[in-house]
């Protein structure tokens, strides 16, 4: 076995005992290239099934292609897919965007709190009807009590301190300083009723690692990391268009991006240096204090 | 540093020792030295500093808690990726305040290796020992020892030799031998990675020279096949009929077309396919560390919590009571009689401790044996499980022998069992309700005719040879009970009943195990008692009257 064979059968494992252990399960998916890990991981863990919902919190400023590819995968691969959207800010015009508030604050409003609210099933949400091809609401909206999220311990501090199950409080706060024991393989999966927990199969996985994943299962991924033909950009990382820029670059294919992080440009240059919410003072563990992914 | 075109191997290595012996200094001085930073960070790091007026820190790099630089303690574990020209390290560096201990033994408890710090100025401390006590009970074999501020000692050799000395005989006596003793000063960075002119008497290896020695542990391929069962699915979308079942294999080799047996009922079966997604054509074998999933030619009911095995190879212990090393985290101590969750391999029972043999305090490692196992003591105690499990001995296989236990919602602490045991005791309890009665015992018999009385059986299938004595003794006008003492779990509430109705002048008949005897009728000793492995209505009818 090699290093992206423990990797993977590690994540398996992960997603196996979430499984089996939360009837409530559903997995955020970000479009981006970590959850379609995900995704795939999942399709591993159960032979070619994915046999809970997909959740995507829709802030209104991703990039349009995004939300393209996201209805088209989901359709093509058969998944049940919940959107999620805080519409109260997007409608008073409550964003950073608009001049509102500042960036952590947007965060907050249109991630965090729809994340929040999309859970436990309290704000409205829409799920995609395979039938007619579009999103409708949601006429079930019950809370998850396990979601599978795609962070890695090596985008930012506190991801590099998170459990594999690690427990989320009644306002789906997270108490960094007394975080449950990992022995081995052994996980915390007893729960309180009222919180809920959330799994990250990701955490081992460097961004190298997940690129040379891609290269090796061959897994379609959204066409904005890679340079167009003609031109001298790509995205390093998705998100909100307001907030994530782009980086000048030449690779235009997934082994010219492995290539790229090897031994290129990137590979002495964080990922997240194109997101500029991360630098605001506190900046991602404020947020992920609060419940952010 | 070499670009590698394929991906190599890869090792977690644990950071541990005592707070502020420098671990957090270490290991960030050791990812800035090696190059694994991102262009910015240690100059975000100095600037960071220097706004908030502290002096600049190797151990920012990784405290990334707020909390963490406030305090300048490490709360939690944290993974730092970095790599030599060997191979690529995920680094975790643990804490070494006893507060964060569980922390400290999450971070551990996926490491292949470890080193230990300690510190030239302060020397060996409480958590230099329980640290090192904790890695040998992880199973971590693999240690280096680095002595850390030697710059604060004036690089002095006698210091060094003199803490090598005192720790390395404490290490013999928990049977482990480290690989390298290295002198360095984190913050200066000397013995890191390369050669450094402060400790001309030092001839030994660099650090990063001893990370690079340890070696990867092999996969568990010699030993007998221990497949645990996670799930069993039946995925129907798309006409799959496919009934799989799915785990991790743990060592051994299974193939295609083999013959397989299943824990702890001892089904046989054979494999029909090894399943997989997105491999063309499918796997003819699997080994260990592999998550997998089999499909079998005969309909076999199996179970999350089983476990497969090869025929011909050594078995793994069946049973229900084992006597096992624990170390616990708790926040309540860890008592006799409760009723806990045990976690071992993909198995989840309920377990109550029966017997706690002795504690040892992880850091003097001094013995004694009280009633409970405190947080951070390592207590010898005996586990009875709800239903038969099938695990293996810590002698016999390094992980299908550990387990977890789990208090109400938590971890509360991971041991290893050492031997199965098999006469299960059970430990003294109390009465959990009382009688309120005014009425003479004397006035009850009297109503009933006879005497009330205890009778226990504990022959084979006692509880439904009680069921059949008690409808034969009530035919013949008795006024009589029947309960089943034969679960630990049970035994004091049942017990208590029993003690309610013996006071309502009833004969209660009850099946319960030899073990069990002692503690019933200490608890019950106020009424008359008939003890047997079976009995018949006349003999008890003539016993009472």
């Amino acid at each position: 076995m090699d290093q992206l064979d423990r990797l993977e059968s590690q994540s398996v494992a992960v997603f196996r005992e979430a499984y089996r252990e939360f009837k409530q399960l559903g997995m955020l998916w970000s479009i981006g290239k970590d959850s379609t890990v995900l995704l795939w991981l999942a399709r591993k863990a159960f032979f070619g099934h994915v046999p809970f919902p997909l959740i995507h919190i829709d802030t209104a400023y991703k990039i349009p292609a995004m939300i393209e590819y996201r209805n088209r995968m989901a359709l093509e691969w058969g998944l049940t897919l919940i959107v999620g959207q805080n519409q109260t800010a997007l409608a008073t015009k409550q964003t950073f965007p608009d001049g509102a508030i500042d960036r952590i604050a947007c965060c907050k409003a249109l991630k965090t709190n729809a994340l929040n609210g999309t859970l436990d099933g309290t704000w409205p949400r829409w799920i995609l009807s395979h039938q007619e091809g579009q999103l409708v609401p949601d006429p079930h909206p019950t809370p998850f009590t396990g979601v599978i999220v795609g962070a890695r311990a090596d985008e930012e501090g506190s991801r590099s301190k998170e459990r594999t199950f690690s427990p989320r409080g009644q306002h789906n706060d997270w108490d960094i300083a007394d975080q449950p024991p990992e022995f081995w393989n052994h996980y915390k999966t007893d729960f309180k009723p009222g919180t809920h927990v959330r799994i990250h199969p990701l955490l081992d996985w460097t961004e190298l690692n997940i690129w040379e994943y891609i290269q090796r299962e061959s897994i379609p991924i959204i066409d904005l990391y890679f340079t167009p033909p003609n031109g001298t950009q790509r995205y390093r990382s998705l998100g909100c268009y307001p907030c994530t820029q782009a980086v000048e670059s030449t690779a235009q294919t997934v082994d010219e991006i492995v290539t790229e992080l090897r031994t290129g440009k990137f590979a002495t240059i964080a990922e997240r240096s194109g997101r500029a919410q991360d630098k605001e003072d506190g900046g991602l563990e404020t947020l992920r204090r609060e419940g952010y992914m | 540093m070499i670009p590698s075109e394929t991906p190599i191997e890869r090792m977690n290595v644990v950071i541990v020792g005592h707070v502020d012996h420098g671990k957090s200094t270490f290991t960030g001085r050791l990812l800035a030295d090696s190059g694994a930073l991102p262009d910015g960070k240690l100059e975000a790091v100095r600037e960071w500093c220097a706004t908030h007026s502290r002096p600049f820190e190797y151990a920012f790099l990784l405290d990334a808690l707020k909390e963490e630089q406030a305090q300048g303690v490490t709360i939690d574990s944290a993974r730092c990726f970095f790599k030599s020209e060997k191979r690529h390290y995920v680094i975790i560096d643990a804490p070494g305040h006893i507060e964060f201990l569980k922390n400290m033994i999450s971070g551990a408890a996926r490491a292949e290796a470890a080193i230990l710090l300690i510190s030239a100025q302060e020397g060996i401390k409480e958590n230099s020992r329980r640290h090192g006590y904790m890695l040998s009970l992880l199973g971590i074999k693999q240690v280096a020892v680095l002595i850390n501020k030697m710059d604060l000692v004036d690089y002095s050799q006698s210091v060094f030799e003199s803490i090598k000395t005192e720790y390395g005989h404490f290490l013999s006596t928990i049977g482990v031998k480290p690989s390298a003793w290295v002198p360095i000063s984190a913050r200066q960075g000397d013995h890191l990675i390369g050669p450094s002119s402060t400790m001309p008497w030092y001839t030994g290896l660099t650090v990063l020279s001893v990370m690079d020695a340890f070696h990867k542990e092999k996969p568990l391929a010699h030993l007998p096949v221990r497949f645990p069962v996670q799930d069993v699915y039946k995925f129907t979308q798309n006409q799959d009929d496919r009934r799989i079942i799915a785990g991790t294999m743990v060592s051994g080799v299974l193939k295609a077309g083999e013959d397989i047996v299943v824990y702890p009922s001892k089904k046989r079966s054979t494999i029909h396919r090894i399943e997989a997604f997105n491999v063309t054509p499918l796997p003819p074998m699997v080994g260990p560390d592999e998550a997998t999933g089999i499909t079998i030619t005969t309909q076999l009911f199996i179970k999350p919590g089983d476990v497969i095995g090869k025929p011909g190879d050594p078995e793994p212990v069946v049973g229900s009571c084992f006597r096992a090393n624990v170390f616990w985290l708790g926040k309540h101590p860890l008592v006799m009689g409760k009723r806990y969750k045990l976690k071992t391999g993909t198995a989840k029972v309920p377990m109550v401790v029966t017997a706690i043999h002795s504690v040892l305090n992880s850091s003097a490692l001094t013995s004694s044996t009280p009633s409970e196992v405190q947080r951070h003591e390592v207590g010898e105690i005996v586990i009875e499980t709800a239903k038969p499990i099938a695990i293996d001995l810590v002698a016999d296989h390094p992980t299908t022998s550990r387990f977890v236990i789990v208090d109400e919602y938590d971890i509360a602490g991971g041991g290893l069992f050492i031997a199965n045991e098999d006469h299960p005791t059970i430990p003294a309890f109390e009465l959990e309700v009382d009688t309120h009665s005014s009425v003479d015992l004397g006035k009850r018999q009297a109503r009933w005719g006879h005497r009330a009385g205890l009778v226990l059986l504990t022959g084979r299938q006692a509880s439904s040879h009680a069921q059949e004595l008690e409808s034969e003794l009530f035919d013949k006008g008795l006024s009589t009970m029947c309960l089943d003492a034969s679960s630990p779990f049970s035994l004091p509430a049942v017990t208590s009943v029993a003690h309610g109705l013996l006071s309502a002048g009833l004969v209660v008949v009850m099946g319960t195990k030899p073990e069990y005897v002692a503690a019933i009728t200490h608890v019950l000793q106020p009424f008359d008692c008939f003890v047997s492995e079976e009995s018949t209505a006349t003999a008890i009818a003539h016993w009472v009257t």
